[in-house]
This record gives C-alpha cells, structure tokens and sequence, in this order.
C-alpha cells in the first residue's frame, strides 16, 4: 500500500513537471518530434563536463582495458547483464499492457538463467525466441502519456529527463526485483556491493561498445553536449514509442516544408 | 545497313520501356553501388589523407548537401539574406565532406549489406542496411533517407543509425550553437569556419 501511494504521488508530480517545464509541446507522436526543453542548460553543460572528466580519467582507460579482455568473456559478461535486465524488463511489458511480450520475456529469462548458467550463454536466441527489447519505467511513464518534463544531466549517469530520473527511482523503491533481493534478500549469494559492481560493470560494457564511435562524435561534433543531447532524447523518443526504428525520422515534417519553400 | 539495324533495335526497346526508367536506378541498388565504392576505397592501400579525398568526391556526387545544409539550419533558414545563404552554403560544404569522410575513414573495410526497402512517397525511400558486427563492436542497423524525386538523379538526405538521424543530430547541434549566441546565426558562420580551418 505504502509504495502504491509512492507511485502514486510521483506519478502525480511528473504529470505536473510535464505541464510546468515544456508548454505541453512535448507529447510524443509519430509524426511530429517531440520537444524536450533544456531549463537547466547552464547546470546540465557543467555536469556535463564534470562527466567527461571522470569519463576522461576513469570510465575510457577501464573501458579500453575492458576490451582487451578476450572476445568470449566480453560476450558471456554482456549477455549476463541482458539477462538482469529482464528482471526490469518483464514488469514494464506487464505495465505497458505487452503481456504477449512480457510472456516471451519471462520465457528468454527462464531459459537463460537455468540453461544457459545465469545467463552467460544467450540460448534462448539461438532456439529463435524473438530479439529481446530492453524496457524501464521511464519509457512505461512515457507510454501513459506522462511527459518528459525537463532534459538534465545526471553526474556520473548522464543525459536523462525528470521522468526518466523518476523511473530510475522506481527502480529502488521495489521495482527491480534484483536490487530487491540484493538488498533486502537475506540470501547468502546476492549483496548490495554485488548490485552495485553489476552496475558498474554495465556502463564499462556500454563504454567500450562505444568506444569509437562517441569518440568519433565528439572530435567531429563543434558542441558535443547539444550532440549527445539530440541523440539520447531521439533515442528515448524511439524507444517510448515502441516504433521501428526509422518510423519516427521517416515523417519529420522538415523535409516536406523545404520541399515547398 | 548496321545503323538501320541498330535504329530499330532502340525504337524496339524504347517502345517497350520508359525513357526515365532506363536511366533510372532503384534506390537500394544506388545505396549498394555507394556502399561498395566506400568499401573498395577504405580497404585500399591508399594512405589515409588519400582515403579521405576518395571518399569525399563519393559523398560531394551522391549527397544533397545544399539542401542538408538548410535543413540544419531549421526555422532559421527562412529569415537568411541572399548573401547569408550564399556564406553558408560553401561553409557547410566544406564542414560536411570534413566530417563525413573523417567520420567514414575510422572504418576499416566495413561490410555493409543493404537488406530491405520502403518507400514513404514519391519523394523519399528509405534503404534499410546493416554494417556487419566486429570484434569492437556489435552490429550496426543504418537506414538511407534517399530523395528520389528525380528518378535519374537519386540523392541522399540523411543517414538514420540505430534510428538516430544524423541530420536532425547536426541540426539540434546548429541550433543549440545560433540560440547560445542570442540567435545570431553569424557565430554559427564563425564556429563553422573555426572548424574547417
């Protein structure tokens, strides 16, 4: 009852945010980009390039050593991650009413963990489950129709919305059953530093997937904070809108009012 | 004789087939034909300097570069002086044959494989492709805006990336540049030319 009444209460202020940060441009539909605003653009660009100090000393050295572990422990580590992020995954196809999808899910997870040894092996693809699709609750806020309220920039996580960094909080209120039985599980085999290492490991993972190419968009980019800013909110947009990838851009009405000046 | 016969032979053809569609070419078969230029260039042995310069004459014939190039600018472009767009049009010329080939010439024989096609109207297909996975990285899905409002002369608008647009990218970043100069868009002229220098 008590987190129902939390949810409640956040579900209420992100409502409120949207309306009070974006003059409602910022619904999202296909055919028309959504308008995200930067209200904190002096505070987000700081916190930007506090990321990129520690990205700079810390999070690229560990992410290129990463990479030179062999191609198979990469491999194993990265579907491993997958597989726990199923556990955030399922709960939200549930949420967005995808219980076909929250099925299939539930299914790759079982499969994974028990026959491919807690995930390291992905079998469920090679038995032609279809392609697994991350969710959070973020993207869940998103498909209600709650708005995006305002882009910021979170130290050391990075580019995020108020909505996102709401769904990030749901996560540990209850919403993700493996930071639950970390934390509050009085097992012998999960423990909070093991969560928080998991966590870790996950961005070092996504860093060294990255290496290249957010390097080859920061040396060709003349304001990489605007860059990265377009990029995370038109991935965001994509993913809450649960279209193929191209839908979004296929319609952007730009080209058509060049076409007729 | 030979000339009769070979005139007849082109009225015989022509009269079965529209003129335009001999001369045209199907979208994804001009993004295939780009695909394997850039490939046969990137693993050459041409240096580096001379990679860049092959790939930059790919994207000068095969891009529509003016119109991207207002396209960046947004809303922004409706209030430009003839002189301003004349300025523009060679800064973001220069700015985007620097990047795009730089961007390219990271890659090192890259397979690309275009897979399917849909068309949204008369003027636009969109290609889809995929740059096989590598040791460094997993696979890449891109899809090719291609303008196909002239059938002989296709052109391409915009690369999409794991369904990030470049150039709405590129112009979310022009824009930020012109709105943190109190809208003056000569500091986007200015930061332009700082950076093809």
């Amino acid at each position: 009852m008590k987190k129902f009444i939390i949810i409640s209460l956040i579900t209420a202020i992100l409502a409120f945010s949207a309306n009070a940060g974006t003059d409602g441009e910022n619904s999202l539909s296909k055919k028309k980009p959504a308008n995200i605003k930067d209200c904190f653009e002096g505070l987000n660009r700081a916190t930007f390039s506090l990321n990129q100090g520690l990205d700079k000393v810390i999070f690229k050295p560990v992410a290129k050593g990463y990479r030179k572990l062999p191609s198979t422990v990469r491999t194993g580590t990265s579907n491993a991650l997958l597989n726990i992020s199923s556990l955030i995954t399922i709960p939200n196809n549930v949420l967005q009413g995808e219980f076909k999808k929250a099925g299939i899910n539930t299914g790759r997870f079982v499969v994974n963990t028990t026959v491919g040894i807690l995930g390291i092996f992905d079998v469920a693809t090679k038995m032609n489950f279809p392609e697994y699709v991350k969710e959070d609750y973020g993207q869940t806020f998103g498909a209600w129709g709650i708005g995006a309220g305002c882009y910021v920039v979170l130290p050391v996580l990075g580019p995020s919305t108020i909505r996102d960094t709401f769904g990030s909080f749901v996560n540990v209120i209850g919403g993700d059953p493996y930071y639950n039985a970390s934390t509050h599980g009085n097992n012998e085999y999960l423990s909070d530093s093991l969560f928080m290492k998991t966590k870790v490991l996950s961005g070092v993972d996504f860093r060294a997937k990255n290496l290249e190419s957010i390097d080859n968009l920061e040396k060709n980019s003349m304001d990489f904070y605007a860059s990265v800013r377009s990029l995370y909110l038109q991935d965001r947009q994509q993913k809450i809108s649960n279209s193929s990838p191209t839908i979004e851009i296929m319609y952007e009405g730009d080209w058509e009012e060049i076409e007729n000046e | 004789m030979r000339i009769k016969k070979i005139l007849i032979l082109f009225i015989f053809i022509f009269s079965f087939s529209n003129f335009n569609e001999v001369l045209s070419i199907e979208p994804d078969v001009f993004v295939q034909s780009i695909v394997n230029r850039a490939s046969k260039i990137l693993s050459s042995n041409l240096n580096k300097e001379n990679k860049i310069k092959e790939l930059k004459n790919i994207a000068d014939e095969t891009v529509d570069i003016e119109i991207l190039g207002l396209y960046t600018l947004g809303s922004y472009r409706k209030n430009l002086s003839d002189d301003q767009k004349k300025i523009y049009t060679v800064l973001f010329r220069e700015y985007f044959l620097k990047t795009f080939a730089s961007r390219l010439a990271e890659y090192s024989n890259p397979e690309i494989e275009v897979t399917s096609k849909k068309k949204i109207n008369e003027k636009y297909t969109i290609v889809s492709s995929s740059l096989a996975k590598t040791e460094k990285r997993p696979e890449v899905k891109i899809d090719w805006r291609v303008y196909t409002k002239n059938p002989e002369n296709l052109l391409i608008r915009d690369l999409i990336i794991e369904g990030l647009s470049l150039a709405r990218t590129q112009k979310e970043e022009f824009l930020s540049i012109i709105q943190n100069n109190d809208d003056d868009i000569n500091a986007l002229f200015e930061t332009l030319r700082e950076f093809i220098k």
